[in-house]
């Protein structure tokens, strides 16, 4: 419930070591421009890390986001191919993310079936149709204002080159102030906690479970959708494998953003925060050439290390009162 | 043999015969052979994943845990050219077992939920192929003899990767079927807090399902990597979603205490003749994917609404 | 307090347990008990909810260990450290709720974890012949009709049960727990029972018996302790004791003292239900209910009392029927709709239903006012989408002097409070939305006495102020002494109804277990 706690401040004591330290031990890191650069990649995995993290405060998991943003880029440059202009493109990308979102929660609410099992199933059927699709072809040729997008600052709109913040994150800057006001300020927010901290007595009190968890996964889909465009305007094309692991970043950041993985708990701030923390982090690694596959194992320990850490502290916690 | 499984060997056979039609070649037992081989490693890692789902977990790491078993014993053998294959195989086993066992630590210490666990070693585990690679391939001429040779040797006329997988399947059967620990895991699944009650070791059990599909994906590595004479950093990628398909289609549960070793390999069955009718049929390999996701769909579909129970009847029949 | 060994000059197969003491934070839950279980006798184990005999189950099977005091067994301390250990010594319990793997055949669960081996060593496996020819024995013996390779889901709960007793015996069980054992069973089952349990005794088993019906345990039992508040307050042997006198030990205050005085005339008729069915759990149940009254609704676990309550609610679809709310018809499609029409349902399971263990005593004495304002709800939390926190603790507040809840603050976790406050925290996270018609199923189960008149006491204030209350219950006493009428339920049909002081006990319970009698 609580947007702002102990766990947070220790994530934002992480990103100001990560990027004080990073910062004086890397040439150029510190620079405005560095950092304005190491906040594209972010802000994308900012949108889906937010969408997952709704679902699983609410008790559900949604393995197949990116698979989605696959399909919705290859939507999007479908309608391209057609001649679409940029409301076309955009209606394209949000309608199949809307689609893709829509399945998944229909299959977990109106055949009960657990939400793992239903994504990792469509998981594979996503990547698959855009596999099917696209071949081993690659979808390039987009037009300009999806390029500026992707790659372009808020100066760049506003006709101030000293304002290097890119476009993409002040998108995800507007979107977290909606999540951030949902979760922590309105009933929905505090229905969503219920029904993932105990969905029999939410239900018993009136929620309509069913009816949010439904909502839950089309906003997945839109997010992924939302973040799709912008990866594929800052990329330049669309390819079957487009987001390929994000999902696993996705979990990652929402672990490590304090909510907790079995529902009820966790922070829109904290997540965030990770989100950062862990932006700058890779972006780090890959500045001192890092290869991306040793960042996996990066990712991958944070992630147990997330985990494992506040077992450990609230065993000896526990332990401590018993004494 | 469940009604379930059944009706899925009559799909399966329905399959084979459709696609029989279209092309003779498919019912040779040429064909038959082809897809035992290909099915082989498949049915390894399923029967390895089988203990992980009956108690309710899952295993995500399985082809990352193959693909890094594969590399090191690939750059062992290359190393050391003297080695014979059973020093070989244990130590598949041995590679596998260990990343397994970790995977069985960290959920039974720290009460970790599987998904996750192994979501973030699946990470760990492929990463750390790229460290002691070197991001380089090990190529046809570097990997040892013996294990090129294994998979391929044959025995009675089978190709041993076949018998490997028959070997494995039977003693997955007979551990199910026939040993106290094999038993357990359906108890662990079916209801965890009950098993603890009535005395069952859970912690114990779960680890061992774990290091099970750990020591079984390392083996399945040796065998990959001497079947296709390569090894690099990107092997098997996705190959886990494969394995859960075939299992979810075999009727291993996903929530937990129910599954036949008889259904799993029918799932494997399943899986391979989909994947030899393909190209057959003209259908492009691309589809592969697709359509293992569309068939885990349709069969939890179908599971859960054999699983489900319409309510308790509380009222009493009207006497006839 | 005494922790000498026990007096008794055969100390032979005797369980003892002398001065035990168990506190779970602040609640002490057994003040200092003795009790002495000898071979081929049955002990009754007799106290209303919350005096502390789940308590006394879960000390002797292992599950918790006392804080003070010892146990003895054969003349020698006993340390019961954890399940096994209380399995090695030869005690199982049977309990309410069925221990079950669904999936796996009665004999298997008979055998889990122990199941009969054969084979060389290191080569053992499991002797499936063995076990199933072992479990259709011991089947046999407790008189279930089915066959021991039967998986678990096909079987009816009284057969489930069976398998439960089946399994006791088959541990070679120097001592039995029987918990409740008959809550579910029709008079026919319960005379084989009968026959079960003396066969146990014979073969020189000792058997802990707890019960709320009296009948039974007169019929079965040797002796009798009787709990009250955690301390046993009485015992001796069964057939010099007197059921006044049981009920008089129980309560420790006469009958007055506890139950208020409940004295409202009934008004206007505020909920009408016609024909409420359901396709499996329950058939043609009509009744009415008006202002200021308590509508008891009695029967045996397992009638369906609480599916027809969950069916008013909302959260469990009818086949037919129809729900007529101040005389207007209603379609109640989901839980929502029922509270905008001034329904409200205090559910049987507090931890699993009622209320949210992690989330703290605010936000669940809010929980119900998220329902939204579909139609206007009192007690709002909110000014449309938007959280109001000023409001949200005001309510809290308001809430928590009415009822007198104990808790440290508002924003202490529900898990913390005790099994009483729990209770009155459900309760008072549907009281905030002043509803028409609060429901409340088995609201007594688990929680101590004081508590219990507490609840007593709100209810009787309830209906003084108008509202109307429906009391689900299985405890004879309370329904007996609270309810305006009685509605029995039996295997989902409505059998009778009485008003209150029309009847006695004996009828009641006739009604409810369904032995034919000239009832009213």
């Amino acid at each position: 419930m609580k947007a702002w706690g102990s766990w947070e401040r220790v994530l934002a004591a992480l990103i100001v070591a990560v990027y004080v330290g990073f910062g004086v031990g890397i040439d150029g890191f510190a620079s405005p421009y560095a950092v304005a650069d190491s906040t594209t990649n972010m802000s994308e995995k900012a949108l889906i890390a937010m969408a997952m993290a709704l679902l699983i405060i609410a008790g559900e998991i949604d393995l197949s986001i990116a698979a989605t943003m696959a399909l919705c880029s290859l939507a999007m440059g479908y309608a391209m191919q057609a001649g679409a202009g940029p409301a076309g493109m955009l209606a394209a990308a949000l309608g199949c993310g809307l689609a893709c979102g829509a399945f998944n929660g229909w299959l977990v609410t109106r055949w009960q079936l657990p939400s793992i099992v239903v994504t990792i199933g469509t998981l594979s059927l996503y990547r698959g149709l855009a596999l099917v699709l696209l071949g081993d072809q690659a979808i390039t040729g987009y037009p300009e204002w999806l390029s500026q997008w992707g790659n372009g600052t808020l100066g760049d709109l506003a006709g101030w080159p000293w304002l290097i913040v890119p476009i993409e994150f002040g998108v995800m800057g507007a979107v977290a102030v909606v999540f951030m006001l949902l979760q922590h300020r309105t009933v929905h927010g505090r229905r969503i906690y219920a029904i993932g901290a105990n969905p029999v007595a939410a239900r018993f009190s009136g929620i309509a479970v069913q009816r949010y968890r439904l909502g839950l996964f089309v906003v997945a889909g839109l997010m992924a959708a939302l973040a799709a465009v912008q990866l594929t305007g800052r990329i330049g094309s669309t390819r079957p494998n487009l987001a390929m692991g994000w999902e696993l970043d996705a979990i990652t950041i929402v672990i490590l953003g304090g909510v907790a993985i079995q529902g009820g708990r966790g922070s829109i701030v904290g997540v965030l925060l990770a989100t950062v923390l862990l932006g700058g982090f890779t972006f780090a690694l890959g500045m001192l050439n890092v290869s991306g596959m040793v960042m996996t194992i990066v990712v991958g320990a944070l992630l147990i290390g997330a985990m494992v850490l506040p077992r450990l502290t609230s065993k000896r916690a526990k332990s401590a009162r018993q004494r | 043999m469940t009604r379930r499984d059944w009706a899925l060997a009559v799909v399966i056979v329905a399959i084979t015969l459709a696609v029989g039609l279209r092309s003779p070649v498919f019912l040779t037992p040429r064909n038959a052979l082809d897809i035992a081989n290909d099915s082989a490693l498949l049915s390894i890692l399923v029967i390895g994943q089988m203990p992980v789902l009956l108690t309710r977990g899952i295993d995500l790491s399985v082809a990352s845990n193959l693909a890094l078993t594969g590399m090191l014993v690939a750059l062992f053998g290359k190393l050391f050219p003297g080695a014979g294959a059973p020093v070989l195989i244990v130590l598949a086993l041995a590679l596998g077992a260990a990343q397994g066992a970790l995977n069985g630590w960290l959920i039974t210490r720290f009460e970790l939920p599987p998904i996750v666990v192994t979501l973030g070693t699946m990470s760990v585990y492929r990463g750390a192929i790229h460290l002691v690679s070197g991001g380089a391939w090990v190529n046809d001429q570097d990997i040892h003899a013996s294990i090129k040779a294994l998979p391929r040797a044959e025995l009675l006329g089978l190709p041993l990767l076949v018998w490997f997988a028959a070997a494995v399947a039977a003693l997955g059967w007979w551990l199910l079927r026939w040993r106290r620990a094999g038993r357990d895991l359906y108890a662990c699944g079916g209801n965890p807090h009950a098993a603890l009650v009535v005395g069952i070791p859970v912690p114990q059990r779960i680890r061992m399902a774990y290091t099970l599909s750990g020591a079984l994906a390392g083996l399945a590595g040796l065998l990959w990597v001497g079947r296709y004479a390569i090894a690099f950093t990107e092997l098997a990628t996705g190959f886990e979603l494969t394995v859960i398909a075939a299992c979810v289609i075999g009727g291993v549960s996903i929530a937990g205490g129910v599954g036949t070793v008889g259904g799993a390999l029918l799932g494997v069955l399943f899986i391979g003749v989909i994947n030899a009718a393909l190209p057959v049929i003209h259908v492009s390999p691309f589809w592969q994917q697709a359509i293992a996701g569309a068939v885990i769909l349709v069969s939890v579909l179908l599971n859960s609404r054999a699983q489900r129970q319409a309510g308790q009847q509380i009222l009493e029949r009207p006497a006839a | 307090m005494s922790t000498s060994s026990p007096s008794s000059s055969d100390p032979a197969g005797v369980l003892c347990l002398r001065g035990i003491h168990k506190r779970f934070g602040p609640t002490h839950a057994l003040r200092g008990v003795d009790l002495e279980l000898r071979p081929g006798q049955a002990l009754a184990v007799i106290g209303e909810n919350g005096a502390g005999k789940s308590t006394l189950v879960k000390i002797l099977t292992g599950v918790h260990q006392p804080d003070e005091g010892t146990l003895w067994l054969d003349g020698q301390p006993l340390r019961l450290q954890d399940t096994h250990a209380a399995q090695a010594a030869g005690i199982v319990a049977v309990h309410q709720e069925t221990v079950m793997f669904e999936e796996l055949t009665a004999a298997e669960n008979i055998f889990i974890g122990r199941q009969p081996m054969r084979g060389p060593p290191g080569l053992r496996v499991v002797d499936w012949a063995t076990m199933n020819r072992l479990a259709q024995q011991v089947l046999d013996e407790v008189g279930a009709g089915f066959d021991a390779t039967t998986p678990v889901n096909q079987l009816s709960l009284a057969q489930r049960h069976l398998i439960e007793i089946a399994r006791a015996l088959s541990h070679q069980a120097r001592v039995v727990i029987l918990d409740e054992p008959t809550a579910a069973l029709s008079q026919a089952e319960i005379r084989d029972f009968y026959g079960l349990v003396r066969g146990l005794l014979a073969r020189g088993v000792a058997v802990l018996f707890i019960s709320h019906k009296f009948d039974e345990l007169f019929a079965v039992c040797d002796n009798y302790v009787v709990l009250r508040d955690g301390a046993s307050v009485g015992s001796g042997r069964m057939q010099d004791a007197s059921e006044p006198e049981l009920l008089r030990l129980m309560a420790g205050r006469s009958i007055e003292q506890v139950y208020p005085l409940v004295d409202t005339q009934p008004g206007a008729v505020v909920l009408e239900a016609r024909d409420l069915s359901h396709p499996t759990e329950f058939d043609g149940i009509s009744f009415v209910l008006r202002r200021g009254e308590i509508l008891g609704f009695y029967g045996l676990v397992g009638a369906g009392r609480s599916e027809v309550m969950l069916a008013l609610m909302g959260l469990k679809p009818l086949a037919r029927g129809s729900i007529l709310i101040d005389g207007q018809q209603q379609r109640i499609r989901d839980a929502a709709d029922a509270i905008s029409l001034g329904l409200a349902y205090v559910p049987e399971e507090r931890q699993r239903q009622g209320g949210i263990l992690d989330f703290s005593v605010r936000h669940n004495l809010s929980l119900a006012a998220l329902a939204g304002p579909r139609h206007a709800v009192k007690g709002q939390v909110s000014r449309g989408p938007w959280l109001s926190a000023l409001r949200e603790s005001a309510l809290a507040q308001r809430l928590i002097e009415r009822l007198k809840i104990k808790t440290e603050s508002q924003d202490a976790p529900l898990s913390g409070l005790s099994g009483g406050n729990q209770q009155k925290v459900v309760i008072g996270k549907w009281l905030g939305l002043e509803p028409r018609v609060v429901i409340l199923d088995e609201p007594t189960k688990g929680i101590d006495v004081g508590a219990k008149q507490a609840v007593y006491q709100l209810v009787a204030e309830m209906v003084a102020q108008g509202l109307a209350v429906i009391l689900v219950s299985s405890e004879l006493p309370e329904v007996m002494h609270l309810a305006h009428r009685v509605v029995v339920m039996k295997r989902g049909r409505q059998v009778a109804e009485f008003q209150r002081g029309e009847v006695d006990a004996e009828a009641i319970v006739a009604a409810a277990s369904g032995l034919s009698r000239n009832a009213a």
